[in-house]
C-alpha cells in the first residue's frame, strides 16, 4: 500500500505505477470535487495544493509525491468554506457551472498566499485556468475581494475566526449580489 | 437553510466513494436532488410545488442547470407568486419518467435556445400562484371564513379581523387535496417583491467547497468505469480491434464494441479503461469522407455562394434588381468556422440496465430526449426506463444531444446488473462533437449616387444543423433557423434594418461533419456578416457606422434603443482614450435585443488587446439582473474565445485540434471590462444565455478595421496578421 497525506490525514492507496494524482484522488479517495478537465496540465482544473504550491494533479503521477507532502484539495482548503476566496466566491457569486471552480478557487488561494495583494498583472500571470462559462471578471474581483477581506482581519477590524463562514462582504468595485434570508450552508 | 439534501433511496449515488475502498466519505449528494415521490411526509401542492411540514418549500424545475441560472430565476418566479419565504426554497428535478406518466405536466425539460426563463414562465408562476390560492384556501376552510379575507407574506396565512394565523407547512396536507383553481392572476412586474432582484444563486455555496456533484464525479456500489474510441472521421467504421494485451491488463473487464464504428474498455477505474482504450490497437475503415479536408469543404460553399437554387428566408422588394442597377456596387465575402463546444466537463453519462429496467444518470440539456434516446438504446418500453438529471459542467447546446447516453446504456446493457459510468476523454470530447455550423456569406449592396444602399443581397451557403438533427424540420429545402437574426419579423430574431430591396438566402451545403446548436447558434455567423458589412458600406461610404445605423433602423425601435444605450454609455460622440477605437453591433435573437460596443487597440506589431466592452441587452424583464450580467460577460468569454482562437479544421476526414492546447479558449488575462446595461421595456420575455455572443465578435472585428483599415472577414483572428 502506498501512502500519501491528504487534507490532513494520511491515506493508503493502490494504483498502477503512472496513474496521476488526480486519478488517485478521484478514484481511489473518492475526493471527486478536483476535477478532470485536459489531462494536459493546461485547464487547471485538476489544481490542488502540495506543501502549498499549487500542482496540476492530472499530469503528476501520484508515486512522485512523498507522503511527507501534504497535499490540499478543495474538500481541505477549509473545514467550512470560511477560506477568504471561498467567501468571497460566495459573496459574488462567482461559479457558473461550478465545473471549473475548485481548481480556480484552489489556484486563488495559492495566490493570495504566496502574493498577499497581488495586482491585475499578478493575477493575469497566474490564473491561467479555463473557464468556458465566463466567471473571470468575477474570478478577478473575488481575488481583490478576499485580499481586502484578509486585511481586514489583519488589521483587526473584522474578526475572522475560523467559525466565521458568512461571506465576505461584496467590494464597493464588483457587482452587487443580495444575500437575503439565507443562511450559508 | 442548507441546501444539502437527503439523497434519493432510488438512486444510491455516494459522493464519491472508493472503488477499491480505502475511504468511504459521507453520503452526500448536494443541490439538487432529482424528485423521489416516496419521500414521506412531503405535500405535493400542484406539479411546481410541494410545502413540507417545516414549511421548507421545494420547487420543481423541470429545464437542466448548466450554470446559467436558470434554476434560481424559475425559483424566484415561483417563488414571486406563491408569497412563501425565501429563505425556505429549495429545489428539486422532476424525472423524465414521471412526466411521461403523469402526462407532462412539467412541459418541455429542453434546456436550449435560451429557452429556461422565456419560455416557462408563464406556467411556472400559475404554477406558483395556484399553489398559493390552495393554500390560502386550505386555511380559510379551516377557519371557516372566505379565502379573500386572508392574507399571506412569506409563507404565513393570516385572518386579520379574527387574528389567526397559520403557516404554509400546516395546511399544506389539505391544501394538496383542494381542486386546483383554473382563474388565476398573475402579479404585474412592478409588484415583484423576489423577481427582478440581484438575489444569490441557490447553488453557489457547493460549487466553491468541491460537494457539488457532476455526472462525472458519481460512484455507485460495484459501479464499472467505461472509456470509448469513436471512429475518427464520421462515417468510418471498426475494421479490426486487436484486444488480446489490453485484456491481461490489471483491472480491464471487457473491450466491447458498440455498433460498428466505437470500441470501448470497461475497467474497474476510469484512469486504466482509458489508458487501456489509448494501448488498443484499432485499425478503420475511414469510409466514404476519409479525404474530406476543410479545404474541400470551402470549395463545397464557395460553389454555393453563386448557386442559383437557394431557400429564401427574407425577401422584400427586388434586390436582385436594385443592385444590378445600381451606380454602384460593394461586395465582400465572409466565412465562419467548424467550432467545439468544449464544455469544461467532458460528455459522460451512468447507466444500469437489467431485462427489467433501466437507470441512467446523466447531466443533459434535455431530459426527455435522454430518456427517449435511453429509452432506445435500451430495448425496453419507456415506462421501464428513468433518467436522473445531473448537474452539468457546462452545455453550451452540446449536452441537448443524447448520444454519449446512447453509448452509455448500449455499454450497460451488454453488462446486464452492472452500473457503468462512460466518461469521454478530452480527446474523445474534441474527435466526436456537434460543431458550430460552418458557412460562408456574400454581401453584396447596391448604392444609388448619394451612396445610400438601393438593394441588400446576403447569400449564405453552408450546413445547417436541421437537415442533420431534425431532418422532419426543413420544408422546402429551408433549414428556418439558418436565418437567425435575419427574419422579417417575429419575437425569435428579427433583422434590425430596412433596406428598400433586400434578399437573404441559403445554399445549403451539409458537408459530413456534423453541426450542432453551439450557444447563440446561427446568430453568431449571421450577425458576424451582416455587422461588419454595415460598418464595411459605412466606411466606403464615409458615414459613421452609428449614424449609418441609425439611418436604417428607423423604423425598428427596441433595436435602436439599446444600441443607442450603449453609444451613450461609451460617449460615441467623443473621441475614445488615445490609441483606443471603437467598433459597434447590434443584433437580436432569443427574444432579446442586444448591442455592444468593443474598445480596442492594436500594437504596430499586430497585439491587439481588447479594453472594454460595454453591452445592453433588452430582455423585456428582468429576473435576476445579476445573473443576466454573469451570462452577458459569459457570452464575451464564450463569443470572443470563438472570434479570436477557435477553429475546428479537417484533414483526412477528421477533426485536427485534439485538447486546449490546439483549441484554446480565452483566458482571464484575455478578459476585457464588461459594463452591462440591462433594459427592461416589457411586454415580453427574452433570453439572456445567448444573443450578446452574436454581437461579441462584430464589435471587436469593427473596432480592430477602426484601429487597422483592416477588414476581417473570416475567423478566427489567430490566423491573421494585425501588423500595420
Amino acid at each position: 500500500m502506498a501512502k500519501l497525506n491528504v487534507n490532513g490525514k494520511v491515506l493508503d492507496y493502490q494504483a498502477d505505477a503512472d496513474t496521476p494524482l488526480l486519478w488517485v484522488l478521484r478514484e481511489q479517495l473518492g475526493l471527486t470535487g478536483t476535477k478532470y478537465g485536459c489531462g494536459i496540465a493546461l485547464c487547471g482544473a485538476c489544481t490542488v495544493h502540495i506543501d502549498g504550491v499549487p500542482a496540476r494533479s492530472c499530469v503528476r503521477p501520484a508515486n512522485s509525491v512523498k507522503s511527507s507532502e501534504k497535499i490540499i484539495t478543495i474538500e481541505g482548503l477549509s473545514k467550512d468554506g470560511s477560506h477568504p476566496i471561498q467567501k468571497a466566491w460566495v459573496a459574488l457569486d462567482v461559479p457558473q457551472c461550478g465545473f471549473c471552480q475548485s481548481g480556480m478557487i484552489m489556484a486563488a488561494a495559492a495566490l493570495v498566499k504566496a502574493k498577499p495583494n497581488p495586482t491585475d498583472k499578478d493575477i493575469d500571470d497566474t490564473m491561467t485556468n479555463i473557464c468556458r462559462c465566463g466567471t473571470y471578471n468575477r474570478v478577478r474581483a473575488g481575488i481583490h475581494l478576499a485580499v481586502q477581506e484578509m486585511a481586514a482581519g489583519k488589521s483587526g477590524k473584522s474578526g475572522k475566526g475560523a467559525k466565521d463562514t458568512k461571506p465576505a462582504k461584496k467590494a464597493a468595485t464588483a457587482n452587487s449580489v443580495e444575500h437575503i434570508g439565507r443562511g450559508e450552508a | 437553510m442548507s441546501a444539502v439534501m437527503k439523497i434519493s433511496r432510488r438512486q444510491f449515488i455516494k459522493g464519491g466513494a472508493a472503488v477499491t475502498g480505502s475511504l468511504v466519505v459521507g453520503f452526500h449528494v448536494p443541490f439538487l436532488k432529482n424528485a423521489d415521490a416516496q419521500d414521506a411526509a412531503t405535500a405535493e401542492i400542484n406539479a411546481w410545488v410541494v410545502v413540507q411540514p417545516n414549511d421548507t418549500v421545494v420547487v420543481r424545475i423541470a429545464r437542466s442547470e448548466m450554470g446559467q441560472g436558470t434554476l434560481t430565476g424559475l425559483c424566484q418566479l415561483v417563488a414571486e407568486e406563491l408569497e412563501c419565504d425565501w429563505a425556505k426554497v429549495t429545489a428539486e428535478y422532476p424525472t423524465p419518467g414521471q412526466s411521461l406518466a403523469r402526462k407532462r405536466p412539467w412541459g418541455s425539460f429542453g434546456t436550449g435556445g435560451s429557452q429556461g426563463i422565456r419560455g416557462s414562465q408563464d406556467y411556472v408562476r400559475k404554477g406558483g400562484a395556484a399553489a398559493r390560492m390552495m393554500l390560502i384556501q386550505a386555511a380559510a376552510d379551516e377557519w371557516k371564513v372566505p379565502a379573500a379575507e386572508c392574507s399571506v407574506d412569506k409563507g404565513v396565512i393570516t385572518h386579520a379581523q379574527s387574528k389567526r394565523s397559520t403557516t404554509y407547512g400546516k395546511v399544506a396536507a389539505i391544501a394538496a387535496k383542494l381542486t386546483p383553481p383554473t382563474d388565476i392572476k398573475l402579479k404585474d412586474a412592478k409588484d415583484w417583491k423576489l423577481a427582478g432582484r440581484r438575489l444569490a444563486r441557490l447553488d453557489t455555496i457547493e460549487k466553491t467547497n468541491g460537494r457539488q456533484i457532476y455526472g462525472m464525479d458519481l460512484t455507485m456500489p460495484g459501479m464499472l468505469n467505461a472509456a470509448v474510441k469513436d471512429c475518427p472521421v464520421f462515417g468510418g467504421k471498426v475494421k479490426s480491434v486487436d484486444d488480446s494485451a489490453v485484456l491481461k491488463r490489471p483491472g480491464v473487464k471487457k473491450v466491447l464494441r458498440l455498433g460498428d464504428s466505437a470500441v470501448v474498455v470497461v475497467a474497474d477505474t476510469w484512469w486504466r479503461a482509458k489508458t487501456a482504450l489509448d494501448a488498443l490497437k484499432i485499425e478503420w475503415d475511414e469510409g466514404p469522407n476519409a479525404k474530406a479536408s476543410s479545404a474541400s469543404f470551402a470549395e463545397i460553399l464557395k460553389a454555393g455562394l453563386e448557386a442559383k437554387e437557394a431557400a429564401i428566408g427574407t425577401k422584400q422588394g427586388d434586390a436582385a434588381g436594385a443592385i444590378a442597377s445600381a451606380a454602384r456596387k460593394i461586395e465582400a465575402v465572409y466565412s465562419y468556422p467548424h467550432q467545439n463546444h468544449a464544455c469544461m466537463e467532458t460528455m459522460n453519462a451512468t447507466a444500469k440496465w437489467t431485462p427489467e429496467k433501466c437507470e441512467v444518470w446523466a447531466p443533459t440539456q434535455n431530459g426527455e430526449a435522454a430518456h427517449a434516446a435511453a429509452a432506445e438504446a435500451a430495448g425496453l418500453p419507456p415506462a421501464k426506463v428513468e433518467v436522473y438529471k445531473i448537474h452539468l459542467g457546462g452545455g453550451f447546446g452540446r449536452r441537448g444531444q443524447s448520444d454519449y447516453v446512447r453509448q452509455a446504456v448500449a455499454i450497460a446493457k451488454q453488462m446486464p446488473g452492472t452500473p457503468i459510468k462512460l466518461i469521454w476523454s478530452r480527446e474523445e470530447d474534441m474527435a466526436r462533437g456537434a460543431y458550430h455550423p460552418i458557412t460562408q456569406c456574400k454581401m453584396t449592396a447596391g448604392l444609388d449616387e448619394k451612396g445610400e444602399i438601393t438593394g441588400l443581397h446576403m447569400r449564405i451557403s453552408g450546413q445547417s444543423i436541421l437537415a442533420g438533427l431534425r431532418p422532419e424540420a426543413i420544408r422546402d429545402g429551408k433549414d428556418p433557423v439558418v436565418f437567425q437574426g435575419l427574419n422579417e419579423s417575429g419575437p425569435e430574431a428579427a433583422i434590425g434594418y430596412t433596406f428598400p430591396n433586400l434578399l437573404i438566402d441559403h445554399a445549403m451545403r451539409n458537408p459530413h461533419v456534423p453541426p450542432g446548436f453551439w450557444r447563440g447558434v446561427n446568430l453568431n455567423q449571421n450577425a458576424v456578416y451582416l455587422e461588419s458589412f454595415i460598418d464595411e458600406i459605412a466606411a466606403a461610404t464615409k458615414q459613421d457606422p452609428l449614424a449609418l445605423r441609425r439611418k436604417l433602423m428607423a423604423k425598428h425601435p427596441k433595436h435602436l434603443a439599446v444600441l443607442e444605450a450603449v453609444a451613450k454609455h461609451v460617449e460615441w460622440d467623443k473621441p475614445a482614450p488615445k490609441g483606443v477605437f471603437r467598433g459597434l453591433a447590434q443584433t437580436m435573437g432569443f427574444g432579446s435585443y442586444v448591442a455592444a460596443c468593443a474598445e480596442v487597440s492594436v500594437s504596430k506589431d499586430g497585439v491587439m488587446k481588447i479594453h472594454r466592452i460595454v453591452a445592453a441587452t433588452d430582455c423585456g424583464h428582468a429576473v435576476n439582473p445579476q445573473q443576466i450580467e454573469a451570462q452577458v460577460e459569459g457570452s464575451f468569454v464564450y463569443g470572443l474565445g470563438a472570434a479570436l482562437y477557435q477553429e475546428c479544421t479537417v484533414k483526412n476526414g477528421r477533426i485536427e485540434q485534439s485538447n486546449f492546447h490546439d483549441y484554446p479558449s480565452l483566458t482571464l488575462a484575455d478578459m476585457p471590462k464588461v459594463e452591462t446595461l440591462i433594459l427592461t421595456s416589457g411586454g415580453f420575455w427574452g433570453g439572456v444565455g445567448e444573443p450578446t455572443i452574436g454581437v461579441a465578435a462584430p464589435a471587436v472585428l469593427n473596432a480592430i478595421f477602426a484601429a487597422t483599415g483592416k477588414r476581417i472577414r473570416d475567423l478566427p483572428l489567430k490566423n491573421h496578421s494585425l501588423k500595420t
